[in-house]
């Protein structure tokens, strides 16, 4: 029987040590947000909060986190309100496909926790970790670099390519 | 305007409860040549876009387009609601549904049965072509960058247009008015003159049992409302907090897990395995054996793949078990060399007599390229989600084609293609990948070899390793310069011709042109990779011109100006990029612009890349892009896939190498399939010119420019010319992935 508290719930679950988190989450736990994506800690698609700082929940076996902390995206807002960083995705139009996007958040979260105001190489070094297949890097470093400067996350289209370059050919 | 209208058909019915439904058939320019007869010789067409309005003033736009995270459906959504002048509050979309498939007769039985009265032109259509088609094609198919270009431009702007003239003529009926008096604006009809005012839904039932306008009128761009402008995505606030399903999520009661190992040889089968360790697993539920492939079905994902590891396999000998990338490239250029000396290569294009002046030509200008094949790595690995009862087979993926997939999953299982359901779901990622088959038909045979609801999962080293590839090419090219210095002769031989047959030809005015093809088979299964063919011979045809502005001591960007004169649109394009990048401002030392130019899908985009090499190690700095898809529908949405469709033709140019050993592929994971990173990645800055021409594709256009853009500005940089892919080959780029 290994104990954990996922999103500050305590689950008790009949799993062997070895079974990486990421598994015990998804299959065990139905908590289907944290993402499969190569299972060797190569792409940051499974990045979790263990007591607030990301890991891989694919290279960590449960056991080795029994009694900890462990925080997923589904636990990242409290209630309904979303996080200042997730308000700031929406606002910088950040996902297309999304499906590495929970894994770029809880790296970013992680980030900003430790480090709230980062210089850009820093934001690049620390999220170099995680791999968008959709190639939205500029977004999601632009979405951390608001939230770091204290910007209020409103979806302004006038800022986002609004104005209307019409030529007539 | 005319043009399209006439090519499209409108229906209309009354849903129960008195809702409108509008429905735009339409003979789609489908690069599939094998719809074409089917489509010309009947004079019907295919069902492929609807409109539904509500009582509660809810607009739906039921979208046959699947997302894989292009933001397709948000933009088509738009198109319709501007058409109609609904107020963007009030709308929603569905996907159309596979299982009833969309343009397909069931999905309009389906209405049928809830009460719709389908019109005589929409059943002909149901019974006949649509029917043969979707039995032919099984068309539902996103790819070709086609949602807006083809889907909105011709489905979905005519069906907002035509319910906005039926709700009018209801209203005008109902206050016994000249519609030309009524204005309709933001979901409601107005009387200018009386100042009656009232929502669409009160006219909509009324509307529904007009005969629709074959040809509405469809908005001057100056009265665009919503085209045109960036509304925020509908399907974003669910990719943010972990809740959206995607197929990899999907549960069902009774649900297995199962892991796959597939043949490493390509046609390769299993000829004896031992599994007797993986059966005695606690949890495990079966080993299957799927002939070219074995699958371990149990209670949890990662148990199977334990059990899987443990699972002994023989596989089959093959003719290819001696196949490798080089032995695979000698055989392209022995081919190439064969046709070239028998003359026996397949004439591709011809202009002039290229041959004849370079045969005749004391100095010409030989180069050699190639490129390997590429994996497309979707973000979330292949996954399907199976259940097989007495009733038939249900299928929970995400795929690009739906209708495909029914009809693949029930020639496999022998069932009729009624008994075969698709759950779409939003896809990770699918860049072509996801418009093949094989891992719903995988998990389908498991569901039905266990009697159980069954979630097959590739590892990623699976997802690398049986691939639809990009195809690698060998491309050779001779040129001869007039005195001036520009091309007076171009010749191109390469290995294998796919799609688009456009994809190798150059804009550029050159008297002389012969392209021309060899066809060299290989065992490695190959498919469409975002930009399909564009994404080679963008590298190919543009490197080339490259090296013929330095032969000619001209500036490469003064060089394809000066060859555009007859092609306006590819100009203005190609100055906006210059311009924006500062071409004419100077870089310092190990600093280097390169500079590009592809149409593909109906986009005209040119990018200019910056570098910095210094040291051996190579920093992509900056791309600027200057597109014209006609009109920017979502302008924040085509920056957005500019950007990804630059990562993505960077990361391959830079990392992207799937090699064969042994006649198996050698890669199996990021760590040495690498992707570009955000501690490498650029700055993309993009310019949309709004040409108001035809309107073309954004998931596809962005990605050739970007390696042949990247490979000049590193000659300019450093003088090192690329020839072959990816560049990590040249030692300048750190070997981390
Ligand atoms: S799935 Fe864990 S890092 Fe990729
Ligand atoms: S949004 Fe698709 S992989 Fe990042």
């Amino acid at each position: 029987m290994i104990e954990l508290i996922v999103n500050d719930q305590v689950v008790r679950m009949d799993v062997p040590p070895d079974m990486p988190l990421l598994w015990v989450l998804r299959d065990h736990l139905e908590l289907t947000g944290t993402k499969f994506g190569c299972g060797i800690a190569q792409c940051g698609a499974c990045t979790v909060h263990l007591d607030g700082s990301a890991i891989r929940a694919c290279v960590t076996p449960v056991g080795s986190v029994a009694g900890r902390r462990i925080t997923t995206i589904e636990g990242l807002s409290r209630g309904d309100a979303l996080t200042p960083l997730q308000q700031a995705w929406i606002a910088h139009q950040v996902p297309q496909c999304g499906y590495c996007q929970s894994g770029q958040i809880m790296s970013a979260t992680a980030l900003l926790a430790q480090n709230p105001n980062p210089g850009d190489d820093e934001i690049r070094t620390a999220m170099a970790g995680n791999i968008c297949r959709c190639g939205m890097y500029g977004r999601i470093h632009k979405a951390i670099r608001a939230v770091a400067d204290g910007a209020v996350a409103i979806w302004d289209p006038a800022a986002q390519g609004d104005a209307r370059e019409v030529q007539h050919g | 305007m005319g043009k399209w209208t006439r090519r499209a058909f409108i229906t209309t019915g009354v849903l129960g409860g008195g809702a409108l439904l509008v429905g735009v058939g339409l003979r789609m320019g489908n690069r599939n040549e094998e719809l074409a007869p089917l489509v010309a010789g009947r004079g019907e067409q295919l069902v492929n876009a609807w409109v539904k309005i509500g009582q509660d003033n809810a607009v739906v736009a039921i979208i046959p387009q699947c997302e894989m995270g292009q933001g397709a459906q948000t933009a088509l959504a738009q198109m319709l609601a501007d058409e109609l002048d609904a107020r963007w509050e009030d709308v929603s979309f569905m996907e159309a549904p596979a299982e009833d498939a969309y343009a397909n007769w069931s999905m309009a039985k389906g209405y049928a049965l809830a009460g719709v009265n389908i019109p005589p032109i929409l059943e002909g259509s149901v019974n006949g072509l649509l029917f043969q088609a979707t039995k032919a094609m099984h068309l539902q198919t996103t790819g070709g960058s086609l949602s807006v270009r083809s889907t909105g431009v011709y489905g979905m702007r005519v069906a907002g247009a035509a319910a906005r003239e039926m709700l009018l003529a209801a209203a005008a009926d109902a206050w016994q008015v000249d519609s030309a008096e009524l204005d309709a604006r933001q979901g409601r009809i107005a009387h200018r003159a009386s100042n009656r005012e009232a929502p669409f839904a009160e006219f909509a039932a009324a509307a529904g049992r007009l005969s629709p306008n074959a040809a509405p009128t469809l908005k001057r761009p100056e009265d665009f409302k919503l085209m045109g402008r960036s509304k925020p995505r509908l399907d974003i606030p669910a990719k943010v907090d972990g809740s959206l399903v995607f197929a990899i999520d999907a549960t069902v009661n009774g649900m297995k897990h199962a892991a796959i190992k597939a043949a490493p040889v390509f046609g390769a089968r299993v000829a004896a395995m031992e599994d007797k360790a993986a059966r005695q697993m606690a949890g495990v539920v079966d080993v299957v054996n799927l002939d070219d492939a074995v699958a371990v079905v149990a209670d949890n994902y990662w148990l199977a793949e334990q059990a899987l590891k443990s699972v002994r396999v023989t596989w089959s000998e093959t003719d290819n078990d001696d196949r490798s990338s080089e032995g695979i490239f000698k055989q392209f250029a022995a081919d190439m060399e064969r046709d070239r000396a028998g003359g026996t290569s397949t004439e591709d294009l011809a202009r002039g007599d290229a041959q004849a002046v370079i045969g005749n030509a004391d100095n010409v200008i030989r180069r050699s390229y190639r490129v390997p094949w590429l994996a497309h790595t979707c973000m979330e690995p292949m996954n399907a989600l199976a259940r097989v009862t007495a009733s038939g087979c249900e299928v929970w993926t995400g795929s690009q084609n739906p209708l495909g997939f029914k009809h693949a999953v029930a020639e496999a299982l022998e069932l009729e293609p009624e008994r075969v359901a698709i759950h779409q779901h939003m896809m990770g990622g699918g860049f072509g990948r996801r418009s093949r088959p094989d891992v719903a038909i995988q998990a389908a045979r498991l569901a039905r070899a266990t009697n159980l609801p069954v979630k097959l999962i590739w590892s990623r080293e699976e997802d690398v390793r049986h691939d639809f590839y990009r195809p690698a090419v060998l491309s050779e090219f001779r040129a001869v310069l007039d005195e001036r210095g520009n091309p007076l002769a171009w010749e191109n031989q390469f290995v294998d011709k796919h799609e688009p047959v456009e994809a190798p030809h150059i804009p550029y005015d050159v008297p002389n042109q012969y392209v021309h093809f060899t066809d060299s088979p290989t065992h490695v299964p190959f498919g469409a990779w975002r930009s399909v063919d564009h994404s080679q011979h963008g590298f190919f045809t543009e490197s080339f011109i490259d090296e013929l502005a330095y032969e000619a001591g001209r500036d490469p960007y003064e060089y394809r100006r000066d060859l555009l004169a007859h092609l306006p649109r590819h100009r203005a394009v190609l100055d906006k990029a210059a311009q924006a990048a500062g071409w004419d401002q100077p870089l310092g030392e190990g600093r280097g612009r390169g500079i590009s130019l592809q149409q593909s899908f109906g986009t005209i985009v040119a990018e200019v890349v910056e570098v910095t090499v210094a040291d051996g190690d190579l920093t992509v700095d900056r791309v600027v892009v200057a597109v014209d898809a006609g009109f920017a529908v979502s302008p924040d949405g085509l920056k957005a896939q500019m950007e990804s469709g630059v990562i993505y033709g960077l990361t391959a140019a830079l990392y992207g190498e799937i090699s064969i050993e042994n006649g198996a592929v050698k890669q199996g994971n990021f760590h040495d399939y690498g992707a570009l990173r955000m501690d490498r990645a650029p700055v993309i800055e993009t310019h949309i010119i709004n040409s108001m021409e035809h309107w073309g594709g954004a998931g596809e256009p962005g990605t050739p420019g970007s390696a042949p853009a990247l490979a000049n500005a590193i000659y300019a940089a450093s003088g090192i010319r690329i020839r072959e892919l990816p560049i990590s080959r040249y030692e300048l780029v750190p070997n981390r992935a």
